[in-house]
């Protein structure tokens, strides 16, 4: 593993250049201001850890999902090495914030698929979904009602029929319904997150 | 718009009926407020629903289950189980009471107050579905559902106002709910979010046209697309609204009128067909009617009459229909050669309610003599001719209404005996409906002008039919059978015998004279002039009372009655003792008084009866008194023949009886 170091100005150039050649969707000015709260954010060290971004995530987006917020700091770290690093830090932002419909269904995709093995099988969506019946009849087995919700989000969204999303299951579903985008737990912004932290790094006369 | 009562009780009786079949039809048309009561319906909608439990199919088990989610889980689990329900067919009634049974309006409902905008979309595309039943719209109102509706209506989220805007044109479909969405400011926030959408679409109208806009920023696909379908569902919803007088007004008020005006020039007929549903909904105000011309809707309506979408013609059509009741809009519609389209609906044979709009509109656009003749080009004569064979009761009311005004002009009454018109026509005398009855006998008032009409009429009995509908209890079908009568008895040869052949008629033609209603009464007295032509008749109607009543009449102000009243006085002069009995039945003073009406065609008609009169000393005596000479003089030298005739006539025999008076005196 490496180890962190300070973050250069060439670093810095270094990663705008490369940024803009990968066609993210923030104009130059706009990296520059997302690498500055990143400096902010890692005390300017050039890679950003589990803990910091999760802490990221629950202060600026009010996220509270634990196994969610974990599998959002996977999709942002492409290379898999544990840590954030500055390009993939805007990277995952252009997706997380501006995304267009078919990245983002390929990125909460990426974040359901627990294992990462292509699928998201029935065990991984009970996990996903372990918490989100509140009110349950008192003789009822909790587990019965999640069960029964998996199947019902499988008989909805499997069109394969081999009992697990596939990519192309997970596409084509969330293209005939798009409210099935986060269907099994929240992954993007809301509205006013999203607004609330485009304004701390957008300048006033870039476009809409 | 003179659309039968009779059509809309048996609309509502229909409905009625309906409530115990199990099949709800998906365009189910109540009737407009200002006719129906809606006390009773309300209590035993209430009722309905309880199915038997043992023939309930899955889908009902299934969507309960998942109104138990949207119950008890968290956001994720409610898109899941919303997303789920709408699999189901919530068209139908099993899954829709599903639904409601287990609270699930409730929930859905209390979605639409959360923050969170997946939730309220999917809520509200549940919610648009299942509210196209009725017993469900009145559920949602109940709860509340209205208000919250309304006020999503002023949410950022385009997809969200759209839906809430679509769900509310489905819930105020009854008079309740169209009071609630009023009463919260609805009408102002609907033309609000069509507003929103209006500039957006202008520039779109102009970029098709190739014209060049100001705008700055380039306006994408899907973003068209999207105010589209807010314009659709806004102006569904007004269209929904506009049933209600007072949302009329409201709607007036909030400037809906230029707004819809704009509306209608777009491409999109999505946008148009509920556009012009309100406009005809609101054409039976005077106030929109003007509107609606004056902001150039007339040249729109005329084009869209040309679509080749069935809906938009329909609504056209009948915004026409109600239209036209304008003469200033009957000639537009004429300049803008809106005629020709409508005489090609008439071939729609099979569309029904396109029909009846179309001959409705050809109707009322008759009235103008200058359409009239441009109908005759067009040969729409014949086609309507053709459709005195239709089962429909509405498109028969309304081709038999176009045909009388049509039959004003010879040539047409001629054409539609030459199309096998006029038999039909007759046959219509023995139905049920008042407004075709008021129209037929209207058509063979004017076609028994014609003489080679006159005898087809006769041979099928057609004097009779007309003489029967004397004992209908309403006055506008008896008042237009006796104006109906009167060209019969003058052009039917030996109509007196005829007359006097129908048992009791000439009894019952007199006992009208008690009528309260001014245009029987004239109607009658009209025909009373030609039955007395007849001397026998006359003897015999001088026997039922005929001159004390018409004695007694002669006290009203009403021009078309006196007109007619002094030709049946002037008639019934030649009889007996008749001169004598009017005198003293103080029919004479009143009568001078009638040369003083602006109405020139009453003096014609009131110096024959003067002069009839006058051939009894007495009566010269009453109307000398009364001051008659100097009225008579100044029409001595007036234009009219008959008049110049009767007023010299009359001034002689009085000036007689003086002389007389004089040389008695001084023997």
């Amino acid at each position: 593993m490496t180890t962190a170091h300070h973050i250069t100005r060439k670093a810095v150039q270094v990663a705008i250049d490369d940024l803009c050649a990968k066609k993210v969707h923030f104009g130059k000015n706009e990296i520059e201001a997302l690498l500055n709260i990143y400096k902010t954010i890692t005390k300017n060290q050039d890679r950003m850890d589990r803990l910091k971004f999760r802490d990221v995530l629950h202060n600026s987006f009010d996220m509270t999902d634990d196994i969610l917020m974990d599998r959002v700091f996977r999709a942002f770290d492409r290379d898999n090495d544990g840590y954030i690093s500055m390009t993939e830090w805007v990277e995952g932002l252009s997706i997380f914030l501006r995304g267009t419909h078919e990245e983002k269904i390929r990125y909460a995709f990426t974040v359901y698929d627990l294992n990462g093995d292509g699928y998201i099988s029935r065990e991984e969506m009970f996990q996903m979904l372990k918490t989100s019946i509140i009110k349950q009849p008192s003789e009822e087995d909790p587990d019965e009602g999640i069960k029964d919700l998996v199947e019902i989000a499988l008989k909805k969204m499997d069109k394969d029929h081999d009992s697990r999303l596939s990519f192309q299951d997970f596409h084509d579903s969330v293209l005939a319904d798009p409210l099935l985008l986060e269907c099994f737990g929240q992954c993007l912004p809301d509205h006013k997150r999203k607004m609330a932290f485009e304004s701390t790094f957008k300048k006033t006369n870039t476009f809409y | 718009m003179e659309k039968a009562k009779d059509t809309e009780n048996t609309k509502k009786k229909e409905i009625v009926k309906n409530h115990s079949s199990s099949k709800l039809s998906v365009n189910h048309k109540e009737p407009s407020d200002e006719s129906s009561p809606e006390s009773d319906e309300e209590e035993e909608l209430a009722e309905r629903g309880r199915q038997d439990q043992s023939d309930l199919p899955s889908e009902y088990w299934q969507i309960q289950k998942l109104v138990k989610y949207l119950k008890g889980g968290n956001q994720t689990a409610t898109i899941i189980a919303l997303c789920s329900m709408r699999d189901f067919n919530l068209a139908q009634e099993a899954c829709q009471f599903a639904i409601r049974d287990v609270g699930g309006l409730e929930v859905l409902i209390n979605l639409l107050d959360t923050e969170d905008i997946k939730c309220k979309i999917g809520s509200l595309q549940i919610l648009k579905e299942i509210s196209k039943n009725p017993y469900i719209r009145r559920s949602i109102a109940d709860l509340g559902g209205l208000q919250t509706m309304v006020k999503i209506l002023t949410e950022q989220d385009k997809d969200l106002r759209c839906l809430a805007a679509e769900t509310i044109a489905n819930v105020a479909k009854f008079k309740r709910a169209r009071k609630v969405v009023r009463q919260n400011n609805g009408i102002r926030m609907l033309v609000g979010l069509l507003e929103s959408v209006k500039i957006n679409l202008q520039h779109a109208v102009n970029d098709h046209k190739g014209i060049k806009t100001h705008s700055h920023h380039s306006y994408s696909q899907v973003e068209l697309v999207k105010d589209i379908e807010i314009a659709r569902c806004g102006a569904s919803a007004l269209w929904s609204l506009s049933k209600s007088k007072k949302n009329k007004h409201e709607m007036r008020r909030s400037g809906v009128i230029p707004l819809l005006a704009t509306l209608l020039k777009s491409p999109h007929e999505s946008i148009c067909i509920p556009v012009v549903g309100t406009l005809q909904e609101c054409a039976s105000e005077a106030s929109y009617r003007l509107a609606i011309r004056t902001e150039g809707m007339i040249f729109d309506l005329v084009e869209n009459l040309r679509s080749s979408n069935d809906e938009l013609q329909m609504h056209c059509a009948n915004a026409i229909f109600k239209c036209a009741e304008d003469k200033d809009t009957r000639d537009l519609i004429r300049k803008f050669k809106g005629l020709d389209p409508l005489v090609k609906l008439l071939s729609n044979r099979d569309n029904k309610p396109l029909l009846a709009a179309a001959t409705g509109a050809i109707w009322k656009c008759s009235i103008s003599k200058e359409n009239v003749k441009r109908f005759q080009e067009l040969k729409a004569i014949e086609s309507l001719v053709a459709l005195l064979g239709d089962p429909t009761e509405e498109v028969l009311i309304n081709t038999v209404g176009a045909l009388a005004e049509c039959a004003q002009e010879p040539e047409n009454r001629a054409s539609m005996r030459k199309s096998g018109g006029i038999s039909p026509l007759v046959n219509l005398l023995t139905g049920t409906n008042n407004q075709l009855l008021v129209n037929t006998c209207k058509a063979l008032a004017q076609c028994a002008q014609d003489q080679d009409n006159i005898s087809i009429i006769e041979r099928m009995d057609g004097v009779r039919l007309l003489w029967s509908l004397l004992k209908n209890p309403n006055t506008r079908v008896q008042a237009s059978a006796a104006w109906a009568i009167c060209p019969c008895i003058k052009n039917i040869r030996d109509s007196g015998e005829t007359v006097r052949n129908f048992v009791g008629g000439l009894e019952l033609i007199v006992s009208l004279l008690k009528s309260h209603d001014i245009e029987v009464l004239a109607s009658v007295c009209a025909a009373i002039g030609e039955i007395a032509k007849d001397e026998e008749n006359l003897a015999v109607i001088t026997d039922h009372g005929v001159v004390p009543m018409l004695a007694g009449l002669t006290d009203r102000n009403d021009d078309m009655l006196r007109k007619n009243l002094t030709e049946a006085i002037a008639q019934c002069c030649k009889w007996g003792k008749n001169r004598e009995l009017f005198g003293s039945q103080n029919a004479v003073a009143p009568l001078v008084k009638y040369l003083k009406s602006p109405n020139s065609d009453v003096h014609a008609s009131t110096a024959k009866a003067l002069h009839q009169l006058s051939k009894n000393p007495a009566n010269c005596i009453v109307m000398h008194e009364n001051g008659v000479v100097r009225l008579l003089l100044g029409m001595v030298g007036s234009t009219d023949e008959v008049l110049q005739e009767n007023s010299a006539g009359c001034i002689s025999n009085i000036r007689r009886l003086a002389l007389a008076n004089e040389k008695a005196r001084n023997a």
